[in-house]
């Protein structure tokens, strides 16, 4: 197995699949801290693989799992939907912005007429077709950020700006890394993230959060986040944590050839946009897993994520919750995956 | 991931230009004139938020600069066809509002894409909206959404008689929710009750001349109101003196920039390529603040407080000028 798979990352001529060369890999230098690491969306940014990055809204070839994936965690946990009754407003932006820009990135795809007051949206991937009045629920089968949330891969949060401050006071959020929306919802910012270590002596956090008081309608930015995860499990949230929280003690204390195949590094682009009329920023979070086997056959990603995992402070691995599988990914990137420290 | 890009894909219209055509004028009162304006393909214009203001480029002031006066918008604010303004007009001000009054259909206006500095708290259990004068355009968008959304609302109007702008959209939206008032003394004594009978969570948005609002929160402070349920937005700061031209040296940059009369010293950098960030260019808003070096400041804004105005280390440059003929800036 090792053997093969030292072939392909040195055999330049096999082609990578999409799930590679379309990889957001995050780490521009070989250690990593927290930072507030925003720019402004839309720019395509090239890897040593391929590239990402052109769309705020990113459909894939995982499109019809995630989506299945969703429903089905929906249909288990109607908690992972989340509004507070003054987000009727921005829940119906977001609904819209959303379908705008899924028909912008993707015009096969999807269509949004407008009929007087009446707007139309077809969705030709999944046959559906929904003719709705914005601000009118009796026109929708549902909620409107849980009717958009059927048609995205991204998990999305709606901040509301009020008295000086942002808060999180809806959203639809199947694919958590570690936390729960549930759990957050209605708390400002810096609540939400009061358990990050080191941003609150540094700032990062106010700093982040003045930044996006400041955002005018329409204003579109991004920034990316990591963490590793046991299998291809997007929803680790903190609801399900006994189904999931085991796997990393038990991949640690298993043989070191499983770890390529089941060890994840967990990838999430975030956008940031502020709504028109509601005033609200739109947060998106797209999930992106690739397995450390697949990061081997790009020397370039395995030697980097090799020096990041191993430089990390202990905090911040501890936060990110890789205490238990750092250790054997450094492992078995030296040992299968081509890096000589 | 900390690249640095300037490009701005996929950020539509966000602080940019925009170039429409008047589609219709209205003279709503003698001295309050309404005008629409549009993009001439009929495409919709960007979305704002209640309260929101555009900054609209009004012709060239006698120095040959572009003037800029900021109006608030007064129609839908949904993917709108058109963007509205009423505008009432100021003898002695710059020549702005002269020149919106002198605009005729199919002309073309430049414009900024609008700017959130009033929005409505969405949270509020009740919105009590007080407007003076022309300090009702805002307002009017506010009631827009709340009639839309089906937000508790009430609005108290005071106007000189003859002198209301908008009333009967205004009557239409409210129903008895509206409460008019053409004299001061009443409506400051109406006031005073009103304040003192909202239901927990309301909140006060109020605009008008800077006379009114000082009254308005000073009767909600002693009526035990917080500030943070207490939102104002100032107009009439386009009545500002013209003010003494004066230098302004940029110590960073070893540059002099002359500020003309009539001319701010925000529009004076603009002009000379250096950008400063900035809202609501009316001293409310604390965007364009920059730091002094040196020199005595005429503060004319609303938004340092007294003690950093006594300290003179920092301006707010779309109002403020020199008391003399120099200042330094750290720029």
């Amino acid at each position: 197995m090792s053997t093969t798979l030292d072939l392909t990352v040195r055999d330049a001529s096999i082609e990578l699949p999409d799930r590679i060369t379309r990889f957001p890999f995050p780490f521009v230098r070989d250690t990593y801290r927290y930072s507030t690491n925003v720019e402004p969306a839309g720019s395509h940014v090239e890897t040593a693989a391929g590239g990402w990055g052109r769309h705020p809204v990113d459909i894939d070839g995982h499109y019809f799992d995630e989506l299945a994936e969703r429903e089905r965690i929906l249909a288990a946990d109607s908690t992972r939907f989340q509004s507070l009754p003054h987000m009727e407003i921005a829940q119906w932006n977001a609904m819209v912005t959303l379908m705008q820009m899924l028909v912008d990135a993707y015009p096969q795809t999807f269509v949004l007429e407008q009929d007087g007051a009446t707007r139309r949206f077809v969705n030709r991937a999944l046959g559906v077709e929904q003719a709705f009045v914005f601000g009118d629920r009796s026109t929708l089968p549902e909620p409107p950020l849980r009717f958009i949330g059927r048609h995205i891969q991204e998990d999305v949060v709606l901040l509301d700006q009020r008295e000086d401050a942002l808060w999180g006071d809806a959203g639809l959020v199947t694919f958590a890394a570690d936390w729960s929306l549930r759990f957050d919802v209605g708390m400002s910012f810096l609540q939400i993230h009061g358990p990050v270590p080191r941003v609150h002596v540094e700032g990062v956090i106010p700093r982040a959060q003045h930044f996006l008081m400041g955002l005018q309608a329409g204003q579109r930015y991004r920034r990316t986040n990591w963490s590793l995860s046991v299998d291809r499990r997007l929803d680790q949230s903190t609801e399900t944590y006994p189904e999931w929280g085991r796997d990393r003690r038990l991949l640690a204390e298993g043989p070191l050839e499983d770890v390529g195949r089941r060890l994840y590094l967990r990838v999430e682009v975030q956008h940031l946009v502020r709504l028109g009329v509601s005033g609200a920023i739109m947060f998106l979070i797209r999930s992106h897993l690739l397995s450390f086997e697949d990061i081997a056959r790009v020397p370039e990603w395995s030697e980097r994520l090799h020096r990041v995992l191993d430089e990390l402070p202990e905090d911040m691995a501890e936060y990110k919750g890789i205490t238990r599988t750092r250790g054997p990914g450094l492992r078995w990137l030296r040992t299968y995956g081509g890096v000589r420290p | 991931m900390t690249l640095t890009s300037d490009i701005s894909v996929g950020n539509p219209a966000a602080g940019a230009e925009l170039r429409l055509t008047v589609t219709d004028t209205i003279e709503l009162t003698p001295t309050v004139r309404h005008v629409r304006l549009a993009e001439p393909s009929g495409r919709a214009l960007p979305s704002f938020t209640p309260g929101s203001h555009i900054v609209v480029t009004c012709g060239t002031g006698p120095d040959g600069r572009p003037r800029r006066n900021s109006y608030s918008l007064t129609g839908p604010a949904f993917e709108p066809d058109h963007y509205a303004i009423s505008v009432r007009l100021e003898e002695s001000g710059r020549g702005g509002s002269q020149w919106i009054h002198d605009l005729r259909v199919g002309d073309r206006v430049s414009i900024g894409t609008p700017r959130s500095a009033f929005a409505p708290v969405l949270t509020a259990r009740h919105h009590l909206l007080v407007a003076g004068g022309i300090g009702i355009t805002p307002i009017l968008s506010h009631v827009r959404a709340a009639v839309q959304w089906d937000r508790s609302f009430e609005v108290h109007y005071v106007f000189r008689g003859g002198d209301g702008a908008h009333l009967d959209e205004l009557q239409q939206l409210c129903g008895n929710g509206l409460h008019l008032h053409t004299r001061r003394d009443e409506f400051r004594e109406r006031m005073g009750a009103v304040l003192s009978n909202q239901p927990i969570g309301t909140h006060l948005y109020a605009c008008g001349p800077a006379s009114l609002i000082d009254e308005l929160t000073e009767q909600a402070r002693g009526a035990g109101w917080p500030d943070a349920r207490v939102h104002y937005e100032h107009f009439g700061i386009g009545d500002l003196e013209p003010g003494e031209p004066f230098t302004a040296h940029l110590a960073r940059r070893d540059v002099d920039v002359h500020v003309e009369s009539g001319v701010s010293l925000l529009e004076a950098l603009e002009s000379r390529g250096i950008a400063v960030p900035n809202l609501c260019r009316q001293g409310v808003c604390g965007e364009c603040r920059l730091p002094v070096v040196d020199g005595v400041v005429d503060h004319r804004d609303l938004y340092l407080s007294a003690a950093e105005k006594e300290a003179g280390e920092c301006l707010m440059p779309c109002v403020s000028r020199a008391t003399g003929s120099r200042l330094e800036l750290d720029l």
